[in-house]
């Protein structure tokens, strides 16, 4: 009976740190959906859309729900904002068993994507591409390029049945442009998407099965071209016209079949790619909205992590030195070896140092906090856990900073600094937004500092000297990494 | 989103295999778009990929879904005779293979694509292009003994390869056609005839491979050899 009494509670323990788990890597409320398109921020709210009609809304980017407008019907839409305007393409399926291949892309346009406003009303929808019966191209799966260097429109569309194809649409009116011939692009993959960073136009496809739940294999992989008509050649400089393409994310955390890519740059330095998984196992194996940062690592993008719970150095990138509370550093009592006489004693390992060490000389109040030396002390270990209810951002959710095996939490000051206080409450000053950056180090991003209205992230001010200021990109004083060693 | 899957899935409870065949209601395409005759010497295009193949018209092998392919699948499906000498014979132009009722016949074609479309292959025969098994045979015809390379395959969607009766390269899963998906261990290509034989198996969707010979630097195998199918 006590054996017994002690599985289910572990079990239980169990199951709750699996569900907090999945809680702090996962979209949460309804995110369901398949073939999403490219999240837009339309009146303070997120929208994607997805095959089938209908979409997902969310407030604050971390819970979803459904509610998102989109008629037609059909498969994989995609959204681009140009001007004031939304120009959503989606693909009308023709074809499908027997042979058949004839699918169309329109396109349409919104003033607003909140169904609830006065001013949301769809435009009649346009054919700008498609596919007949038997032809080596199935005009589904569209994905559109506002192209930042001369403001042209390309749509990408296609799926394994032949080939990729690129056409360009009239920026004004959502119309295929006149005259214009589509060219071929890559084969052998679907859900295509077109991106432009630093010189290079991206194409994101989809590879592996589709649509087969928890033994989907789909995938996104990229090629790359200097120009947007291609050719796209990945990695190994094989062009996606002969199957090439270098993995930006696969399955993995339970949840399997990743597709249909989408950016969305919350500011320079953070990024987020949007898509699909196909089966989520903590969901049933349904289909779930998925949001991760996206890095870029030698001129190719590579899915980054949702940040996972547990305890860190945190580690400043200006220097090297770690964050830590003010207090004394308390040496620890080890035998001194001459090292020139030989000694034949067996070895006996040192023991760590414990809080119970310590605590004992630290204020109880208010601690301040400073950058140094890691020695995986104590005052040096922080805990990072997700905090449930608090509402979250793009991709993310809010966690608490404190020190292990304690409640003394890390929080913004009004005075744009940062400190220690005995007991974490929940205040917003306390809850911390955690994202991980193009380059793979991260931006530690206090919910709200009290009384101040712009957003603040942690910085090094000084090797030794965290505070809060504005975040930059290019300094290394708004960087930290998380290390568990 | 693969519309062929979802349609397939719908409907694989009520409807039997025999309907996983091309509808030749609209032809765009022929042929012709994709294909030539065999004639003349032929060597390597200029990225090595063999263009020259004798490819037998497709045998009747109904899968609603390509994830079935597993390793054992395979090996037990391309163990299976289905024609006479299947694993050793070097066909005609139009020679005629019986295979339980479907009587096929082998052609002679270079693909005009460095890979070679064999659903294209089989609807510009008017024949079936799901649930098929097709065979392709090539001879390579060296100067010299080369050493130490690689047969590089790619294939939509499973197969397996053979070079002078030795497997050689064997592709498993639900795959698509990636140029040097799967290697061959190091192999030595003989002075005189070469025989390239492969099997690629494919349930729904676009059907192709593309096959070449890579050197122990990663260089396409063009020098010293010829393709032809005699």
């Amino acid at each position: 009976m006590i054996m017994k009494t002690k599985t289910i509670l572990l079990s239980a323990v169990t199951l709750m740190s699996v569900l907090t788990y999945e809680k702090a890597i996962a979209q949460i409320g309804a995110p369901y959906i398949h073939d999403p398109s490219t999240i837009m921020e339309c009146s303070g709210k997120y929208y994607t859309f997805g095959s089938g009609g209908g979409g997902l809304i969310s407030e604050d980017g971390w819970t979803w729900h459904g509610g998102g407008v989109r008629p037609g019907g059909g498969a994989a839409p995609d959204v681009v904002k140009i001007g004031n305007r939304y120009l959503i393409a989606y693909s009308a399926t023709g074809g499908g068993l027997g042979g058949g291949h004839s699918g169309k892309v329109l396109t349409m346009w919104n003033k607003t994507l909140d169904p609830n406003s006065p001013d949301f009303e769809y435009t009649e929808p346009v054919e700008v591409a498609s596919s007949v019966d038997d032809e080596d191209c199935d005009a589904i799966d569209a994905g559109l390029l506002l192209d930042p260097t001369d403001g042209r429109l390309w749509l990408s569309y296609g799926t394994y049945f032949g080939f990729i194809r690129l056409v360009e649409l009239d920026p004004a009116t959502g119309k295929r442009m006149d005259g214009n011939k589509e060219i071929d692009i890559a084969i052998d993959c679907e859900a295509t998407d077109l991106i432009y960073r630093d010189g290079w136009y991206y194409l994101l496809a989809t590879h592996g099965t589709c649509c087969d739940g928890p033994n989907s294999t789909y995938n996104i992989v990229a090629g790359r071209s200097r120009k947007v008509t291609g050719p796209y050649v990945d990695n190994v400089g094989r062009k996606m016209l002969e199957g090439g393409g270098k993995m930006v994310i696969a399955a993995g955390n339970r949840q399997t079949g990743t597709g249909h890519f989408g950016l969305f740059k919350v500011t320079d330095g953070v990024e987020k790619m949007s898509f699909h998984f196909e089966s989520d196992f903590d969901r049933g194996g349904r289909s779930v909205l998925a949001i991760r940062p996206l890095l870029w690592k030698n001129g190719w993008p590579v899915a980054g992590e949702v940040f996972k719970e547990g305890t860190y150095e945190i580690e400043s990138e200006r220097r090297g030195y770690s964050l830590e509370l003010s207090v004394d550093f308390v040496r620890m009592e080890s035998v001194m070896y001459r090292l020139w006489e030989k000694d034949d004693k067996p070895l006996e390992p040192l023991k760590s140092q414990t809080l119970e060490d310590v605590i004992g000389t630290w204020s109880q109040g208010n601690i301040n906090v400073r950058i140094g030396d890691y020695m995986f002390r104590p005052h040096q270990r922080w805990a990072i856990t997700a905090v449930p209810d608090v509402g979250g951002y793009l991709g993310g959710t809010y966690y608490k900073i404190v020190i292990e095996g304690t409640n003394r939490a890390l929080a913004a000051t009004a005075d744009a600094e940062v400190v220690t206080v005995p007991e974490f409450t929940g205040d917003p000053e306390q809850l911390w937004r955690i994202d991980q950056l193009t380059d793979g180090t991260y931006r530690i991003m206090p919910k709200k500092a009290p009384g101040i209205d712009k957003e603040l992230v942690m910085v090094s001010v000084g090797d030794s000297t965290p505070s809060l200021g504005e975040f930059d990109m290019n300094s290394d004083n708004s960087k930290w990494n998380f290390r568990n060693h | 989103m693969n519309k062929f899957f979802l349609v397939l899935v719908f409907l694989a409870s009520t409807m039997p295999c025999y309907v996983l065949q091309a509808q030749q209601s609209t032809e765009t395409t022929h042929l012709s778009d994709y294909f030539s005759p065999a004639t003349g010497v032929k060597s390597p295009d200029d990225e090595g990929f063999i263009q020259r193949w004798l490819l037998l018209e497709p045998i009747d092998k109904p899968n609603r879904t390509n994830t079935v392919f597993t390793d054992s699948y395979i090996r037990e499906a391309f163990a299976t005779e289905y024609f006479l000498k299947q694993l050793t014979v070097l066909p005609k132009d139009g020679d005629k293979v019986k295979a339980g009722k479907q009587e096929l016949t082998w052609h002679a074609l270079d693909s005009k694509l460095f890979n070679v479309k064999l659903f294209r292959f089989a609807s510009g025969l008017k024949k079936q292009v799901y649930g098929v098994l097709f065979w392709a045979v090539t001879v390579i015809e060296c100067s010299e003994d080369i050493e130490n390379v690689r047969m590089s395959v790619g294939s939509n969607s499973a197969s397996m390869w053979w070079l002078n009766g030795e497997e050689a390269v064997i592709l498993s899963g639900d795959r698509r056609m990636v140029k040097d998906d799967c290697m061959s261990r190091r192999l030595t290509l003989k002075k005189g005839k070469n025989i390239v034989r492969g099997a690629v198996i494919n349930g729904p969707g676009m059907s192709d491979f593309c096959v070449r010979f890579i050197d122990e630097n990663g260089v396409p195998v063009k020098k010293n050899i010829n393709i032809s199918y005699k």
